[in-house]
């Protein structure tokens, strides 16, 4: 992973001094309520429904096993003893207190880890896909371009106040998004050009939330050397003409909509024109400098004999093997997907023991690191054949290897009315509820690969318009009810559902998912899963079961 | 007369700033800075004075002033409020596209935590709120040693200072 040099050790700690100072000022009454909220979200820290909530970044999802264990000792001592793996990939502490955040930031700090960022009008954490760097299918690592647009996204001047949010995704396999590049403000596709050179397919303008769409293409190929500056020129642009008057119209994609991909193309080139081949241009040696700390680890010779017999007589690892682990570039190595999923527990929860002992089987099978993926789950991406069943056994042991990785019970949620100041209406219940419906593993092997994500509000943390099943809370005269899309996709391509009809009581929902599942099995063909069984039948079937 | 900090010291306020709507009638002696739309209406009179500045609202472009920057000793920007981020850009554009060498001054919501930015987007000049105090704005020019990107004080990014 990216190693960090004296000057970006240096920027942490005067960013600690900065924060430890604006906390002063503001318990001191020298700073208004509205002057520090400003300041405290670019630093990831909301103030929640029952405690304040510090959202701590992880730069495109990876930690190291020493990161992991001060995360641990964090959550101990200042927290409830737990904290939650983001759909951004970011790690979430739900009751920590404003008084002690800046000596957070300072234990975080000693092991290269902030919260810059993660909140407010500005460039938010680069995330990527979670098998970056291993999966088999893409063209080349993204972490590099990741770590090179997060140094230059890291208080940018220019961009500190936008008019909303902004994310950046990077996508390095061709023909699918594993990163959700489509659904962002930005999205970045590597690919290589006619000279096998790296290049840039630069996307814009896409986004879930109250208004969900997918990006238009505004750069065909941008030029390794000049991605910074283009990415420059996106924002300028952005940063001048988007919306400032009605937050709900103020993202990105609002703005490419309203002038249209070509004119959005043109200012962009405008902007680009000045910018290109000036100083912000990429050199070889600092993107080799960025490369060199995402080289492969020292992987030994493939010898899978001992797990080829496990498999064969163990049943229950054969199935998590098949499902919670992915093919690996390294022959004779696999990544391996714990899932934060099992039935009970809150989706993308982790306790400080389960962190510590994750961090101990990083460094004993992993190479001391690990990912966490935009489904709340965590990676350790880097796993010989052969160690296989003995993590198997640890994760068992921690309740970190149900056997349901992209299936049904699998389901993304944010923190929902439990605990967000923001949301309409409750989500882990209703993910807890499903799963308990759902506790046939086998049937739920049977129905394949399903997307369920369940959001408390239209912001939509919880992904639910990319879900093949979303659920949506939302408010009807003070009670909680639930809207249903289906059809949305954040597999092999990013698409936003269509809504079903009207919205569920909490009662319902769990018996409207299960009709939708029926009348899947009854309708698809062999082998089908879900999403291909929806886009050959269509909505009206589903509206007319639930609703006919 | 009120106080400013120009290019990191404390000094007198030279310039008095003027909206729009008090603009009515005989313009008062001294510095000013005008409103752009005033300027544009009155823009041959305002150059023979000689002590005319503009200021740009969120929302007009320093390329509104494109002609006039020859002319001009200080362009300011004006912060309604410090979370309309316009300006940072406004600044940069006078500073880098039109290679502007007068005094770039930021107005109206200007406050500490926002200085270091500001500086680096090119402005050399700060209307700290008058509630505020100037001295402790000040300290905000010196948050961090360490930037990433290049800016219009240091045009390279690290990675090119060697």
């Amino acid at each position: 992973m990216y190693v960090y040099q004296e000057y970006d050790q240096r920027l942490l700690e005067e960013r600690v001094a900065q924060y430890r100072d604006q906390t002063r000022r503001f318990l001191a009454n020298e700073l208004s309520e509205d002057e520090f909220l400003a300041l405290r979200l670019q630093n990831g820290l909301y103030i929640q429904r029952y405690a304040p909530m510090l959202r701590i970044s992880v730069p495109y999802g990876l930690l190291a096993s020493r990161q992991l264990r001060r995360l641990a000792h964090i959550v101990r001592t200042y927290d409830k003893g737990f904290c939650h793996v983001s759909t951004r990939q970011n790690i979430q502490l739900n009751w920590p207190s404003v008084e002690e955040v800046p000596d957070i930031l300072a234990e975080l700090a000693d092991v290269q880890m902030h919260a810059i960022q993660t909140s407010g009008n500005c460039i938010r954490n680069i995330t990527t896909d979670e098998f970056a760097g291993v999966n088999p299918k893409e063209i080349e690592d993204p972490r590099p371009w990741c770590e090179i647009i997060r140094q230059w996204s890291t208080f940018n001047p220019e961009f500190a106040y936008l008019p909303r949010k902004f994310k950046i995704a990077v996508n390095a396999v061709p023909d699918a998004d594993p990163a959700l590049i489509g659904v962002h403000d930005i999205g970045v596709q590597l690919v290589h050009g006619a000279n096998g050179e790296t290049g840039f397919q630069v996307w814009a303008g896409g986004g879930l939330g109250r208004t969900p769409m997918t990006g238009a293409v505004i750069g065909e190929f941008v030029p390794w050397q000049d991605l910074l500056a283009y990415l420059e020129s996106i924002l300028r642009v952005y940063n001048k003409y988007g919306n400032r008057d009605n937050k709900y119209k103020a993202r990105i994609k609002i703005l490419v909509k309203a002038l249209g991909a070509e004119k959005y193309r043109e200012l962009v080139e405008q902007e680009f024109a000045e910018l290109k081949g000036g100083e912000m241009t990429l050199t070889t040696e600092e993107v080799a400098r960025i490369k060199g700390c995402f080289t492969a680890p020292d992987y030994q010779s493939a010898d899978t004999a001992a797990l080829d017999a496990k498999l064969a007589e163990d049943k229950a690892f054969s199935r998590w093997f098949h499902t919670n682990t992915r093919a690996h570039k390294q022959a004779g190595y696999r990544a391996v997907t714990l899932t934060l999923k099992r039935t009970g527990r809150v989706p993308g929860d982790i306790s400080d023991e389960q962190l510590e002992a994750v961090a101990d089987l990083a460094d004993q099978y992993s190479f001391g690191e690990l990912r966490n993926s935009h489904q709340q789950n965590m990676v350790l991406s880097d796993v010989a054949a052969n160690d296989l069943y003995d993590l198997w056994k640890a994760l068992d042991a921690l309740g970190f290897a149900t056997p349901n990785l992209g299936l049904l019970t699998d389901i993304v949620a944010c923190p929902g009315g439990d605990l967000c100041a923001l949301a309409n209406a409750k989500s882990i219940p209703i993910a807890e509820s499903i799963q308990r419906r759902f506790d046939d593993v086998d049937y739920v092997h049977d129905l394949g690969p399903l997307d369920l994500n369940i959001s408390g509000c239209m912001n939509a943390c919880g992904h639910h318009h990319i879900g093949h099943i979303g659920i949506l809370g939302v408010d009807k005269k003070g009670k909680e009810f639930y809207q249903v899309t289906l059809g949305g996709r954040g597999d092999k391509l990013s698409r936003v559902g269509e809504k079903m009809g009207p919205s569920f009581e909490s009662e319902e929902i769990t018996d409207v998912v299960e009709k939708i599942i029926k009348l899947y099995v009854e309708k698809r063909l062999e082998n089908e899963p879900f999403i291909d069984t929806y886009e050959r039948i269509g909505m009206d079937p589903f509206k007319e079961r639930i609703y006919g | 007369m009120g106080k400013v900090i120009i290019d990191g010291a404390i000094v007198d306020n030279q310039w008095q700033r003027l909206e729009g709507d008090t603009l009515e009638g005989e313009l008062p002696i001294g510095n000013i800075i005008v409103p752009l739309a005033y300027w544009q209406a009155n823009r041959d009179a305002l150059l023979s004075r000689g002590d005319v500045a503009v200021w740009l609202a969120p929302g007009e472009e320093p390329k509104d002033l494109e002609d006039d920057l020859g002319a001009l000793p200080l362009v300011a920007i004006h912060f309604p409020a410090f979370k309309d981020g316009r300006g940072y850009s406004y600044a940069r554009e006078l500073r880098t596209r039109y290679n502007f060498k007068g005094e770039v001054r930021a107005t109206g919501d200007v406050l500490r935590d926002q200085l270091f930015y500001m500086t680096r987007c090119g402005f050399n000049a700060f209307e700290v709120r008058e509630d505020r105090s100037i001295e402790e704005a000040l300290q905000g020019l010196k948050d961090f040693s360490v930037t990433y990107q290049g800016d219009v004080n240091e045009p390279r990014p690290l990675y090119r200072r060697g």
